[in-house]
């Protein structure tokens, strides 16, 4: 079927195209975006299939649900802090008789190069009891998609592909295998599969039980030991493989090497590497999960490295250098300035940007209170966190500024402000927006509506802007005090005076302040 | 045959044609590759780095080990300093004169320009100037692809036909433009 190079993420998704795929929901966040872009991108590669960004991570976990049971082949993707977004679903979904095949892809990000941790999904994997595949480079994650469809259908189980930011932003060529038919649409036969009552749940909750135990004999059979050192054993998991085989080149003596690239772990194979040596280091990108397990919190017969000890550091992610003492090897050197130190160039807004505008106002029309609460959310106005702007308090998870402000506002805090994007709001700021209605909490949201999600790289959002209005106004908010103003310099002096009357106001007012995205507007232009 | 490059520079200059092309004349000389990107929010004006592993034989790490890249390639002349704890001993750094002072303790120019001038084997280019020379300012990525070429693993031609294929979207005269800027580059670097 040929070659194609492709990046991480580009891979996984013509892996599920190849598999016959019909379906694919997903919001936005690095490093998951670009396979719903690469879908979107190439719709007609198998037919037409239904690929749609969704209101947030849980809504379109919850299509791939329907898409599911209506009998079709579907993928959700998503960045890790997303899954926590979509944890109620996925957790239950492990209990249902999956019908289509339904493969979860989250991207993780170690290193926080665009997210606000480094949560590992592979616990929330262990956790709900559902299969998990970790490829190490993109000829595997092509593969192990298309594998994940498989058992998904064997087992009648969701499965989960988890991949980090390396692995979803390189590129490498990649064998490509042949194309499968999608499935014709079919309900699922048995409506008690799908229905978590106590009765019904028990029973599924047993059935996944089992269907764990039989998963686990398949994840050993995949998984591999290579002879070696009897001193010295080596675990890896996924990209971490790839770290490793850089520098194994240059070991005098080659460990015992199990590598693991799918779960449930591998028990057996994990006994017998720890049974043939004397210390063992575990090498795996995110948290140490396997790590953890072997350790546990008795005493052992062998010495076990790894993040926990030191070896390897426990935050950040990996990297072919920083797991080179734990294997013995002595440090490379580079080249370096003479004395020059170099000033960091962190990532700014651009030049032009509507939200520098809007800080701009907001800012003014705050200066005259001395105590106040700016919570804010995620988006490119987070780094309105950074000076120049230095305009916003709190970024904690998507949605959270609406409701820490209505939160702030209930405990005291005077004015009470939320900064929020026009997807974000949309994602999980609405039900917030609801609750300080309900009960009438004197706060003010603001928020910035460029008309795209901006920072993922601008896909659309969900609904236009110019619905944001009526939406505040069914909500309940008093029509006189929500307000659309222009994102722009030039009616800088009427946003203040808009900003502070509705700072002294003793209840719910909206703010929308419009004005389009330079990114996208440049993107639309190319396009 | 391994060939590290290392391409840096700031959010928004679009270094990714430069990583195509040549990853694309490498993969058609039958060589393997791997490619890493930043995206997300480093692009948002920040610090950019992407990867460029070539082959001869199989590439494990999707980034380049400290110490061991062959070269830096860079869009930016203080960016090209922040990377070489990368780069090998006797290896070299090419990098475009013009700053982007998108920081308030941006150091005097001089002085990034001295620390560069003193590696051991560095070229600094105004590829601007010299895109604006061979009559297409914006295809300054390509002066420094062709100022690159004497060094890279991989022959002209190769690098010339995937010009002609990364830009063909774009028309003949964006195609034609970008081997002339190419080619200046090439000149160059004597």
């Amino acid at each position: 079927m040929g070659f194609e190079t492709l990046m991480g993420d580009e891979a996984i998704a013509l892996g599920a195209l190849h598999a016959g795929l019909s379906a694919a929901f997903a919001y936005p966040g690095t490093p998951s975006t670009e396979i719903m872009e690469y879908f979107q991108e190439n719709l007609g590669h198998n037919g037409g299939i239904t690929a749609e960004w969704c209101a947030n991570e849980k809504t379109a976990y919850e299509s791939a649900l329907g898409a599911s049971y209506a009998g079709r082949r579907v993928m959700v993707s998503m960045k890790h802090v997303g899954l926590n977004v979509a944890a109620d679903p996925f957790v239950n979904s492990a209990l249902v008789k999956i019908k289509g095949g339904l493969v979860l892809v989250v991207a993780d990000d170690p290193g926080m190069h665009s997210s606000q941790d480094e949560q590992d999904s592979r616990w929330y994997a262990e956790f709900a009891r559902v299969p998990c595949f970790e490829p190490s480079d993109q000829q595997e994650a092509y593969d192990m998609t298309r594998k994940a469809f498989e058992v998904s259908e064997a087992y009648s189980c969701p499965v989960l592909v988890r991949i980090t930011t390396r692995l979803a932003h390189s590129r490498a060529v990649v064998e490509l295998g042949s194309q499968l038919p999608q499935n014709a649409v079919g309900k699922a036969p048995d409506r008690w599969g799908w229905t978590l009552m106590p009765h019904s749940a028990r029973g599924l909750w047993k059935d996944l039980l089992g269907k764990y135990e039989r998963l686990r004999a398949e994840a050993e059979a995949a998984a591999n030991i290579e002879a070696g050192s009897a001193e010295f054993g080596v675990i890896t998991t996924g990209l971490a493989r790839e770290y490793y085989l850089e520098n194994l080149p240059e070991m005098a003596e080659k460990p015992t090497w199990l590598h693991i690239g799918r779960y449930p772990m591998p028990y057996g194979k994990i006994r017998e590497l720890c049974g043939r040596v004397k210390r063992v280091l575990v090498i795996e990108e995110g948290y140490p999960l396997v790590e953890r397990y072997l350790r546990g919190i008795l005493d052992q017969r062998i010495a076990i490295e790894g993040k926990e000890t030191g070896a390897i550091p426990l935050t950040g992610e990996l990297s072919p250098d920083n797991i080179r003492p734990a294997l013995g090897l002595a440090a490379r050197k580079g080249q370096a300035c003479r004395d020059l130190a170099l000033p960091k160039r962190p990532p700014q807004l651009c030049q032009g940007c509507p939200h520098a505008d809007s800080f701009g106002f907001l800012k003014e029309a705050l200066a005259e209170y001395p105590t106040h609460s700016v919570n804010s959310d995620i988006g490119c106005y987070t780094l309105g966190a950074m000076p120049p702007y230095d305009a916003i308090e709190t970024v904690v998870e998507m949605g959270a500024s609406v409701g820490m402000a209505r939160g702030a506002a209930a405990a005291g805090l005077k004015p009470a402000v939320a900064v929020v994007g026009d997807s974000t709001f949309y994602h999980s700021g609405l039900t917030n927006l609801i609750d300080a209605v309900s009960h009438k909490t004197p706060m003010t949201l603001l928020v910035l509506d460029n008309e795209t999600t901006g920072m993922t790289g601008a896909q659309p959002t969900i609904l236009p802007g110019q619905r944001l209005k009526d939406i505040a106004v069914a909500c309940g908010v008093d029509p006189a005090h929500v307000h659309i103003v222009n994102a722009h310099k030039k009616d800088h002096a009427q946003n203040v005076e808009i900003m502070k009357r509705e700072l002294a106001y003793e209840g719910v007012s909206v703010v929308i302040a419009v004005r389009a995205c330079l990114e996208a507007a440049k993107k639309a232009r190319k396009a | 045959m391994k060939y590290d490059i290392i391409l840096c520079g700031v959010g928004g200059q679009g270094g990714i044609s430069v990583s195509v092309v040549i990853a694309q004349a490498a993969m058609a000389e039958g060589l393997a590759v791997k490619q890493s990107e930043v995206h997300g929010m480093a692009q948002r004006g920040g610090e950019v780095l992407a990867h460029l592993r070539l082959s001869d034989g199989p590439i494990a790490s999707p980034t380049i080990p400290e110490g061991t890249a062959r070269l830096i390639l860079a869009f930016e002349p203080l960016e090209a300093l922040r990377y070489l704890p990368w780069l090998a001993q006797d290896a070299s750094v090419i990098a475009a004169a013009a700053p982007v002072r998108n920081i308030p303790n941006y150091p005097e120019l001089e002085s990034v320009l001295a620390e560069l001038r003193a590696l051991p084997n560095s070229l600094i280019l105004d590829a601007d100037a010299i895109a604006k020379e061979a009559g297409n300012a914006r295809a300054a990525n390509m002066v420094l692809v062709g100022a690159a070429s004497k060094l890279l693993p991989v022959r002209t031609e190769s690098l010339e036909k995937a010009i002609a294929e990364t830009f063909a979207r774009k028309g003949e005269a964006v195609v034609a433009a970008n081997l002339k800027a190419f080619e200046y580059g090439r000149k160059a670097n004597p």
